[in-house]
C-alpha cells in the first residue's frame, strides 16, 4: 500500500484536491482509502463517501491536533491494510503554521492557496518547507502575475519541492498530481520505527492540563512569556 | 562556475556566496537570515550562534536547509545560464477521444505570433486539451495525446519547474488580490523573474496597458483599485511582457474597457503563441484556425474561410460603434443616430 500524508491550512481546498484527484487514480482502477483528520468538526467524510470513496474521520476535539495524528497514523495504516488499499490519503489542518505532520519516506504534499497572499511562504514553517509536493489552489482566480509572484516564493523556501498549479473546482492538474502519488514499487506495511520529518512544538504547562485562569500565580511548566522592551515605571 | 556542494555551502562566508550567486540573497531573506548581519559568517558559523531553542522555535533544520540552498542555487544557475531557448512551435501529435475514438488529424503544429481559437461545449474536453499541452503529455495523460515543443520530444523541466510554465493564463474571472501600488505590484513580479532593469521594464508595461484601457490610470494607483477594464490591460500587457510562458492560454476577455485586437497584437509582438476558448466571434475569428473539440477529442481543425473573414471585419465594425457609444456615455454625451 502506498501512504500519502496531504495537509494545509484550513480552507485551502484539501478535500477538493483530494476528490478530484481520486477520480483519476480510480481510472487507474486503484482502491482508494481516505483519513481525515481535524479538530472540532468535519462532515468532508460525507463528501467523500458520496464520492465512493472509504473513509474514516477523527476528531483531535482537546488535543493538539497534530499530537493526535501522530498517535493514530499507524493504527489509520494498519486499516487501510486491512481493507486492502493501493493507496491510502490522510488529509490533515495544519493550524499553528509550523507544525509538520510528515513522516520521513512517506509521500508529504502540502495544500496552499493563492489568496493567501505573498508572505504566507514564508510564515509556514516545516509543513510547507518540508513537503515533497507543494499544491497551489485558487489559481483561476487571480493574476497571472500573482501565481508567478507566489510561486516563485514557494520555490525559494521549499527549492526541492515539485509545485503544481491544481484547481479544486475544475479539476485542472489533478490528473497531473495522481501521476505523482502513487508509485506500484512502493508497499508500506507498517509506520513503526519511522520517525517525524520534524519534531512538533513542545507545550506542557497548566493551560494543557485544564487551567482556566489569568495571571502568573496559575502558570506552571513551559510558559513562555513575550518581550515587550525595557518597562518604564 | 561549476555545481554547488553542500560542504561549499557550509563553509564559504556568505559574504562570498552573496558575491558569486546575488540571488541566493532571496533564499536567505526568505528564510529568516538577514544577510547583512552575518556577512562575514560562513553558514555553519550562522548555526553554530544559533539558540538550540530558536531553532527548535523556527523549525530549523541545518542540514535540510543546506540541501535546499543548494538545490536554490543551482537550480538559478541553469535557470539563468539559459540562453533564452525560444519555443519555436508546439505539435499536438493525436489520441483519442472520451470514447476511445482516435482524433482526426496526423498532426496539429502551431507557430509563434500565430492565434488559434478553441470553440466547443463546456465539458467538451477543452481544459484536458490545455492540461495536455501545459504537462507536455508523452501519451500519458487520458487523452493519449503527445505534444513536442520545437519539433522534439519536450524537456522534463516543463512538468517539475515552479519558473518555466508552458502556459500562462489570461481569464475572466481573475482579479488583482494583493495591497500593493501598480508600480510595486509590477516590481515584485519583475523581482521575481530576476530581470534586473525593472524601471524600464514597469514603465513599458505601464504604456501598454494604458495604450489598451479606455481609461488610463497611475503608477501609484493601488492595483484592487483599478476598473475591470484597467485590470484586464495591466494583466495582458504585464502577461505578454514579464511572464516567461510562451503560450498564453486567454479564456474569453470582456468586450468593456479594452481594446482586444491591440491586447492580440501587443502578445503576438512578444512572440507568443496564443490560445483563446471563445465562442465569441469577433475573438474566435481572429484566429487564423480553430480547433472544434467535441466528446474529449479534437474533431476537426476548421481554417477561417474568406468570406468569415468579411464577416469579421463587419462585426468588428459593430463593435467599434458599440465601442465608441460606451466613450460617449462615459464622458456624458448624448447618442446620435447617425
Amino acid at each position: 500500500m502506498n501512504l500519502v500524508t496531504v495537509s494545509g491550512p484550513p480552507s485551502v481546498g484539501k478535500t477538493s484536491v483530494i476528490l478530484k484527484t481520486i477520480v483519476s487514480l480510480k481510472e487507474r482502477k486503484l482502491k482508494v482509502g481516505v483519513v481525515k483528520f481535524d479538530c472540532l468538526f468535519t462532515d468532508d467524510d460525507i463528501l467523500y463517501e458520496k464520492a465512493g470513496v472509504m473513509v474514516q474521520k477523527g476528531l483531535s476535539g482537546g488535543l493538539c491536533p497534530d499530537h493526535y495524528f501522530v498517535s493514530n497514523i499507524e493504527e489509520v495504516t494498519q486499516w487501510g491494510l486491512d481493507n486492502k488499499f493501493d493507496i491510502l490519503i490522510s488529509e490533515s489542518a495544519g493550524l499553528c503554521n509550523r507544525c509538520s505532520p510528515y513522516i520521513k519516506d512517506i509521500k508529504a504534499v502540502c495544500v496552499i492557496d493563492n489568496l493567501s497572499g505573498i508572505g504566507t511562504p514564508k510564515k509556514i514553517g516545516p509543513m510547507l518547507k518540508s513537503a515533497d509536493i507543494v499544491i497551489i489552489t485558487k489559481g483561476d482566480i487571480v493574476s497571472q502575475a500573482e501565481r508567478e509572484v507566489f510561486a516563485s516564493r514557494v520555490h525559494s523556501v521549499n527549492p526541492g519541492a515539485t509545485i503544481l498549479h491544481v484547481n479544486g473546482l475544475t479539476g485542472q492538474g489533478s490528473f497531473e498530481l495522481s501521476t505523482l502519488l502513487y508509485d506500484k514499487d512502493e508497499d508500506i506495511t507498517t509506520l513503526k520505527g519511522k520517525t517525524l520529518r520534524f519534531s512538533m512544538p513542545a507545550a506542557l504547562c497548566s493551560y494543557c492540563l485544564g487551567e482556566t485562569r489569568i495571571g502568573e500565580s496559575y502558570q506552571m511548566g513551559n510558559v513562555r512569556k513575550i518581550d515587550l522592551g525595557k518597562r518604564e515605571i | 562556475m561549476g555545481v554547488l556542494t553542500v560542504p561549499d555551502l557550509r563553509n564559504k562566508k556568505i559574504d562570498t556566496l552573496l558575491t558569486d550567486y546575488p540571488f541566493a540573497e532571496t533564499f536567505l531573506v526568505n528564510n529568516g537570515i538577514d544577510p547583512e548581519k552575518f556577512r562575514d559568517s560562513s553558514m555553519e558559523d550562522y548555526f553554530r550562534q544559533l539558540d538550540p531553542e530558536h531553532m527548535e522555535d523556527h523549525a530549523i533544520d541545518p542540514d535540510h536547509l543546506l540541501t535546499q540552498f543548494a538545490d536554490f542555487v543551482n537550480q538559478m544557475l541553469s535557470f539563468l545560464g539559459e540562453d533564452n531557448k525560444i519555443v519555436e512551435s508546439i505539435t499536438i501529435l493525436p489520441g483519442h477521444d472520451k470514447s476511445g475514438n482516435p482524433e482526426n488529424f496526423t498532426e496539429f503544429v502551431i507557430r509563434k505570433n500565430e492565434i488559434v481559437s478553441i470553440v466547443g461545449p463546456t465539458g467538451s474536453g477543452k481544459s484536458r486539451l490545455l492540461g495536455d499541452i501545459e504537462w507536455a503529455a508523452q501519451n500519458d495523460t487520458p487523452t493519449g495525446r503527445s505534444i513536442l515543443i520545437n519539433k522534439k520530444t519536450p524537456d522534463k523541466k516543463w512538468r517539475y519547474s515552479s519558473s518555466e510554465k508552458l502556459v500562462a493564463q489570461l481569464s475572466q474571472n481573475m482579479n488583482f488580490v494583493m495591497d500593493l501600488s501598480v508600480f510595486e505590484f509590477l516590481e515584485l513580479h519583475a523581482e521575481s523573474r530576476m530581470i534586473t532593469d525593472r524601471e524600464t521594464v514597469i514603465k513599458r508595461i505601464i504604456k501598454e496597458a494604458n495604450n489598451l484601457a479606455g481609461e488610463k490610470f497611475d503608477p501609484d494607483t493601488p492595483i484592487t483599485a483599478l476598473s475591470g477594464g484597467q485590470s484586464r490591460a495591466l494583466m495582458i500587457a504585464d502577461t505578454a511582457i514579464l511572464s516567461r510562458s510562451p503560450i498564453i492560454l486567454i479564456d474569453e476577455i470582456e468586450n468593456a474597457g479594452i481594446d482586444r485586437k491591440k491586447a492580440l497584437k501587443l502578445l503576438l509582438a512578444e512572440e507568443k503563441i496564443v490560445l483563446m476558448a471563445t465562442h465569441d466571434p469577433v475573438l474566435a475569428l481572429m484566429g487564423n484556425r480553430r480547433i472544434v473539440i467535441k466528446n474529449g477529442g479534437i474533431d476537426k481543425v476548421i481554417e477561417t474561410t474568406e468570406e468569415e473573414k468579411e464577416i469579421l471585419s463587419e462585426i468588428e465594425e459593430l463593435d467599434r460603434k458599440v465601442q465608441n457609444m460606451r466613450e460617449k456615455l462615459r464622458n456624458g454625451e448624448k447618442l446620435t443616430s447617425e
